[in-house]
């Protein structure tokens, strides 16, 4: 067999056959784990949303602890309409569950160029995002005989997509807890939106209604008031970006606590 | 010509006297963190646990074996002006299996892992190993060659990370058992006690001081190992 190992041909050759069987074999092992991987995913969703409440929970008491914590799901359009609300069991395969809906996907294919685009006209970000027909969910709990709400939220950071929990109290302006993550951003500077000593900061903190911040993260040291937190500092960007996400997210969500309380009275 | 081959053995064993030392040099005399100095990157960042330096070391033995035995079987297909990339390529698989498998079954220490899975990809050892081993020995020598070249990667990982756990956070880790604290609470400082966990110990450069000590010590026991500038 003389097989010219140097030819153009078989080194084509050789590539197009690699490039099948490795192709092959990794679909194949994406799909057979597939299913585990979601499942590992819901309850990290699950925890990540009992640990904005403030209830520590893990990998295998997570949705038993959501069941018992998490009283409503709610689904709201970008002006504040209620599209669906339930409380039936998690099922983590239905799209239509509120719990399903992926914010950091949708953050991805649409939120992100519509802020961009809109860049902080805020009527023009609804029109644009109702179009895409977007869904956020809302989590209504109840702890120790009150009821929170924990909100998804996704942004921005520095390097690459920043996202968080954040609880508020009955008055729903209220902080009661936070939580933030991050996939990229630097160690010891961004990365610390993760760390309690920054999430703490949050708790009991008010949103400002009446201004056209709900909430600031403030920069350098400013002195803070009860409708701020201190930035981290040298992760300006990054905490630039919570405070973007915050007040993004939680204008959605005031919205719908607003259409709520009209419809009350 | 012919009294060479009549006195090569026909089919050397695999666990003769040349195939022991491909298990036994990188563990000391070759060791491709301590005496190579490749990688590092890793070595630093992922010893802040036990644990993570077990998954870590499994999933390097894991891509390292793998791929050595695939290139060495592929060898002789590998078209030469293409070598490096399916060398890559073969890496780059391997690791994406890990990196799944370990999101199925360890997603709490793949978390925690991170980026560093992906990065096996980088990791010198291993292309090293290929392009210098693989490429030019049968799959039997090739396969000890991994598993001696992985363990030196190995025992430094799982050394630095126990001396960082231990007096960085007052506790082992293992995979499957979490945190242990061996210390009584009422040691500590907080509980007033006199101890205090070495905070230093939890960052980056104590694991390049912590690998230096290893360094100092291996050197000091074999002389030979020191260069003469």
């Amino acid at each position: 067999m003389a097989i010219d190992k140097n030819s153009t041909g078989y080194t084509f050759l050789f590539s197009i056959i690699m490039v099948v069987v490795v192709g092959t074999s990794l679909a194949y092992t994406s799909l057979s784990l597939k299913e585990r991987q979601n499942a590992n995913a819901a309850d990290k969703k699950m925890m990540d949303i009992l640990g904005a409440i403030g209830v520590d929970a893990n990998r295998t008491n997570a949705s038993e602890l959501f069941a018992d914590y998490v009283v409503e799901r709610v689904a709201i359009d970008m002006s504040g309409r209620e599209l669906m609300a339930t409380s039936s069991a998690v099922d983590p395969k239905d799209k239509q569950d509120p719990f399903g809906i992926d914010v950091k996907k949708d953050y991805r294919a649409s939120v992100k160029s519509a802020v961009k685009a809109t860049d902080g006209d805020e009527a023009a970000l609804i029109a644009a995002l109702s179009e895409d027909g977007l869904r956020f969910p809302l989590f209504r709990c109840a702890k120790d005989g009150a009821s929170l709400y924990v909100i998804p939220m996704v942004g921005s950071g520095l390097w690459g997509p920043i996202w968080g929990y954040v609880a508020l109290e009955e008055d729903k302006t209220t902080i009661y807890g936070a939580n933030f993550d991050h996939k990229t951003e630097t160690p010891g500077l961004g990365a610390e939106i993760k760390e309690t000593f920054f999430t703490e900061k949050f708790k009991g903190k008010q949103l400002n209604a009446d201004a056209a911040a709900l909430f600031t993260i403030t920069k350098g040291g400013a002195p803070t008031d009860e409708y701020s937190v201190d930035g981290i500092t040298g992760g300006t960007i990054t905490s630039k970006g919570v405070d973007e996400m915050m007040n993004r997210t939680l204008k959605v969500y005031y919205r719908y606590f607003e259409s709520e309380t009209r419809a009350q009275r | 010509m012919s009294t060479d081959t009549a006195a090569a053995p026909k089919k050397e064993s695999l666990f003769s006297k040349k195939n022991r030392r491909l298990l036994k040099d990188p563990l000391d005399d070759s060791n491709p963190i301590t005496v190579q100095v490749l990688g590092i990157c890793s070595a630093l960042a992922i010893t802040v646990q036990l644990q993570q330096a077990v998954i870590m070391s499994l999933s390097v033995l894991f891509v390292m074996i793998g791929g050595n035995v695939i290139v060495s079987l592929l060898r002789n297909l590998i078209p030469d002006r293409i070598r490096i990339i399916v060398q890559l390529v073969v890496v780059a698989s391997l690791v994406i299996i890990v990196d799944q498998v370990l999101k199925a079954f360890q997603p709490d220490i793949s978390e925690k892992l991170s980026v560093f899975v992906g990065l096996i990809i980088t990791n010198c050892i291993i292309m090293g190993r290929l392009e210098a081993f693989a490429l030019a020995n049968k799959p039997g020598p090739s396969f000890l060659d991994a598993i001696g070249n992985a363990m030196g990667y190995a025992w430094i990982l799982l050394a630095v990370s126990i001396v960082r756990e231990v007096f960085g956070s007052g506790a082992i880790s293992l995979p499957g058992m979490g945190q242990v604290k061996f210390l009584p609470t009422e040691w500590f400082m907080s509980e007033g006690g006199f101890y205090e966990n070495n905070n230093l110990m939890i960052l980056p450069p104590m694991a390049l001081i912590t690998v230096g000590i290893i360094i100092w010590i291996q050197r000091s026991r074999n002389q030979s190992l020191i260069e003469e500038n």
